[in-house]
C-alpha cells in the first residue's frame, strides 16, 4: 500500500483511537481545521469533539492538561503544531512528564505521546526551523522517536501510543507528503530498534528523519563511484539502538553521522561518543559529522541551504573519509 | 456543633503541626536535608478543604505539601521516611519533602515549579469529565503562583471546558520574601484574576477551619453536581520562614508582624471555640496531644530505623518496562 507519511500517521492514530477510547487527540487546530498539516483529517467527524480537542494557543496549558489526564488514566496524543512551540511546554515535558514516575517512586505514570514536526521546511525563518531532538534526548524519562518513512512512522506511532512512558515523536513538514510502501493491516514497530536501510561494506552513514532520505540519495550516487555505503536509521533516538549501529560500524570501519540539528552538543556528538566507546578498535578513521550550522536559521534561501546538510556536503564527507582511510 | 467532629478537625491540624515541628528538629539534626517548607500556620486550609471531599477526590499541590498529604490520610511514618530519604518513604525516597505522592489516596503530588501544577490539575479534572465520573479536584497553590502564565493558561482551559477543579489560592501574603503588593498587580483582590476568566471566586478566612470546610462543602457540592471550576482565596499567614533555610521573620517582615499574626493561630482559634462551647476540656486536649505525640514519635522512629534505598534503586522507576 503506497501512502504518504501524513496518511500513515493518520492511519496509526485512527486505528489506535478505534481500539482504545482512553486515547484522545489534543492540540491547536487538530479538530475542525483537520490539523495544521492535515494529519488529523477526518478525526473530528469520526471521533467527535470530545476526543479531538482544539485548544487555545497555550502549549504549556494544554500539554500540562494532557499530562494530568495521563496521570489519571487516559492516553493523550498531544499535537504540537511544530516542536518550536513545544519550547513553551518544556516545563511541563521536562519537569512533569519526564519526572513524575521517578519522583513518585513508581506510583504514577504518564502514558502520553507528544508529536509534531521538527526541523526546517523552506524559508520559515529562525523561530520555525529548529531541530530540537537533542534537547529531549538529554532528559531521562522521555523516549524520543524520529521516523523517516511512512512505514516506520505508522508502526512507531502505534507503539508510541501503546507505550506507558512519555514519548516525543518528531515528524517533519517536508516528509508529510512523501509516499512510501506501508505494510497492509495491523502492525507495530518496536521503539528502540534501528533498521538497516541500505547494505554496504565501505562506510556506514547514520541518519534519521529527513536526513535519511539524503543519506540514501548519497549512497546511490556513491555506488556509481564504487563506494558501497551502508545506511542505518536509528528511527528511535532514545533509547538508542547502539548495538545495531555498532555492528554496522564494526563491519565497515567508517562512520558518518548526518543530522540537521546544531553541531555543538548535537545528537551526533553523543552517537559518536557511544560508538567510539564500543568500537574504537574497528574504526579506520575518525567519525565524521555533517550537521546543521551553529546559527539561527536564516530566511534567505541560499543562506538557509548553507545552514542545512545537503547532498554535496555529505558526498564530500564520505569520499574524504573513504579515500583518506585507505 | 458536634464534639467528636470538632475534636477530629483539631486532631488533624495538631498532627500536621506536631509532625512539622518534629520535621524541623530532624532537619536541625541533619536527618532531613534539602528544602523543607513548613505549613505551620496554614493547617486550617488543608484540613478544612480536605474534610469537605470524598476519599476518591483528587488533591494536587505545590511543594509546601506535608499538610495536604497527611490530611488526605497518608501514613505519617511513610511521610517522615520520605523526608528522611528512606526506602520505606511514600516515594521510596526519590521524591522528598517537595514531591510527596500518595497515589492510592489520590494525593497526586507536590510540585516545585511555581505555577506548573495548575495545568496538571486541569488534566485530572479533564479525565474526570472524559470518563463521566463525578470526582472533584482540589488544587492548592500560593498567591505567588497567580501571576504565572501557566496559572492563567490553566484558568482559561478550566473555564473554557468546564472542568471540575477547585483552585485554592492560599494567600499567605509572601511569595518567598516578596510581599504580594510587590508581585501581584491586583494584590488587594487576587480573586479577580480568576473572575476575569469567568470563574466564580470566594474569599475565606484561612485561619478558621470551620469556615474553610463550610465554604468548601458548598463549593464541592456545586462543582460535583455541574462540573465547572471554582476559585477560593484563603487568606492565611506562614508562621515559619519560607523554608528551613530562612528564619521565621527574616529581613522581609518584622518579628512584630509575625507575632501579631500568630494570635490567630488556627489551632488556638479552634481550641478556644471548642472550650467556649464547652464541647471539650483541658483533659481532652492533653489526651489529643498525647496521641498525636505518640504518632509522630512513632513516625520518626520508623523513618530513622528504615533503610536507605539500595544502590540498585537509582535507575529504577525512570521508565516503565
Amino acid at each position: 500500500m503506497l501512502i504518504s507519511y501524513r496518511e500513515a500517521l493518520n492511519q496509526a492514530m485512527r486505528e489506535e483511537m478505534r481500539r482504545d477510547d482512553r486515547i484522545f487527540l489534543i492540540g491547536e487546530e487538530v479538530g475542525y481545521y483537520q490539523g495544521a498539516f492535515k494529519v488529523s483529517k477526518g478525526f473530528v467527524e469520526e471521533f467527535g469533539s470530545q476526543r479531538v480537542l482544539d485548544t487555545p494557543i497555550t502549549e504549556a496549558g494544554f500539554t500540562g492538561l494532557a499530562i494530568g489526564a495521563a496521570m489519571a488514566g487516559l492516553h493523550p496524543i498531544v499535537e504540537l503544531m511544530t516542536f518550536n512551540f513545544g519550547i513553551l511546554a518544556l516545563d511541563q515535558i521536562v519537569n512533569n512528564a519526564a519526572k513524575i514516575r521517578y519522583m513518585s517512586g513508581g506510583q504514577l505514570s504518564v502514558p502520553i505521546v507528544i508529536r509534531g514536526p521538527g526541523s526546517a521546511a523552506h524559508q520559515l525563518g529562525a523561530q520555525h526551523s529548529q531541530s530540537l531532538e537533542a534537547w529531549f534526548c538529554h532528559v531521562p524519562g522521555l523516549k524520543v522517536v524520529a521516523p523517516a518513512t511512512p512505514h516506520d512512522a505508522k508502526g512507531l506511532l502505534k507503539s508510541a501510543v501503546r507505550d506507558q512512558n512519555p514519548v516525543i515523536f518528531i515528524e517533519a513538514q517536508l516528509l508529510y507528503s512523501i509516499k512510501g510502501e506501508v505494510q497492509e493491516g495491523e502492525y507495530t514497530i518496536p521503539i528502540g530498534q534501528a533498521e538497516l536501510k541500505r547494505q554496504g561494506k565501505d562506510v556506514t552513514i547514520v541518519a534519521y528523519s529527513k536526513m535519511l532520505l539524503l543519506a540514501l540519495e548519497v549512497a546511490e550516487l556513491l555506488a556509481h563511484e564504487g563506494i558501497e555505503v551502508e545506511v542505518m536509521d536509528p528511527r528511535t533516538l532514545k533509547p538508542f539502538d547502539l548495538a545495531t549501529i555498532t555492528a554496522s560500524v564494526k563491519k565497515t570501519g567508517r562512520l558518518v553521522i548526518v543530522e540537521e540539528g546544531w553541531r555543538f552538543a548535537g545528537l551526533g556528538a553523543q552517537i559518536a561518543e557511544s560508538v567510539y566507546s564500543e568500537a574504537f578498535d574497528y574504526l579506520d578513521g575518525p567519525i565524521v559529522r555533517v550537521t546543521g550550522a551553529d546559527v539561527p536559521m536564516p530566511y534567505s534561501r541560499p543562506l538557509e541551504d548553507a545552514a542545512i546538510p545537503d547532498r554535496d556536503r555529505v558526498l564530500a564527507a564520505v569520499r574524504r573519509l573513504v579515500k583518506g582511510g585507505n | 456543633m458536634d464534639r467528636e467532629d470538632l475534636l477530629t478537625l483539631y486532631r488533624q491540624m495538631l498532627l500536621i503541626r506536631r509532625f512539622e515541628e518534629r520535621s524541623a528538629e530532624m532537619y536541625a539534626l541533619a536527618k532531613i536535608a534539602g528544602f523543607l517548607h513548613l505549613y505551620i500556620g496554614e493547617e486550617a486550609i488543608a484540613v478544612g478543604a480536605i474534610a469537605a471531599i470524598r476519599a476518591d477526590d483528587y488533591v494536587i499541590s505545590a511543594y509546601r505539601d506535608h499538610g495536604y498529604c497527611l490530611a488526605k490520610g497518608a501514613d505519617p511514618g511513610q511521610v517522615m521516611a520520605e523526608l528522611f530519604g528512606k526506602a520505606t518513604g511514600l516515594c521510596k525516597g526519590k521524591g522528598g519533602s517537595m514531591h510527596l505522592v500518595d497515589a492510592k489516596r489520590n494525593f497526586m503530588g507536590g510540585y516545585a515549579i511555581v505555577g506548573g501544577h495548575l495545568p496538571l490539575a486541569t488534566g485530572l479534572a479533564f479525565a474526570v469529565n472524559y470518563q463521566k465520573r463525578d470526582q472533584v479536584v482540589l488544587c492548592f497553590f500560593g498567591e505567588g503562583a497567580l501571576p504565572s502564565g501557566q496559572a492563567h493558561e490553566a484558568f482559561n482551559l478550566a473555564a473554557l471546558w468546564k472542568l471540575p477543579v477547585i483552585f485554592i489560592c492560599e494567600n499567605n501574603r509572601y511569595g518567598m520574601g516578596t510581599p504580594v503588593q510587590r508581585a501581584v498587580a491586583l494584590y488587594s483582590n487576587v480573586a479577580a484574576t480568576a473572575r476575569s476568566y469567568g470563574i466564580e471566586a470566594e474569599p475565606v478566612d484561612g485561619m478558621d477551619v470551620l469556615a474553610v470546610r463550610a465554604l468548601m462543602r458548598r463549593v464541592v457540592k456545586l462543582v460535583r453536581s455541574v462540573p465547572h471550576p471554582y476559585f477560593v482565596e484563603a487568606t492565611t499567614y506562614r508562621f515559619m520562614g519560607h523554608s528551613m533555610a530562612d528564619p521565621a521573620h527574616g529581613h522581609y517582615r518584622t518579628k512584630e508582624e509575625v507575632e501579631e499574626e500568630r494570635k490567630r493561630d488556627p489551632l488556638v482559634l479552634l481550641r478556644q471555640s471548642i472550650m467556649n462551647q464547652k464541647l471539650g476540656t483541658e483533659a481532652d486536649f492533653k489526651q489529643l496531644e498525647r496521641e498525636v505525640g505518640e504518632m509522630v514519635a512513632a513516625a520518626v522512629k520508623f523513618a530513622d530505623e528504615s533503610p536507605f534505598p539500595a544502590r540498585t534503586a537509582l535507575e529504577e522507576d525512570v521508565y516503565i518496562e
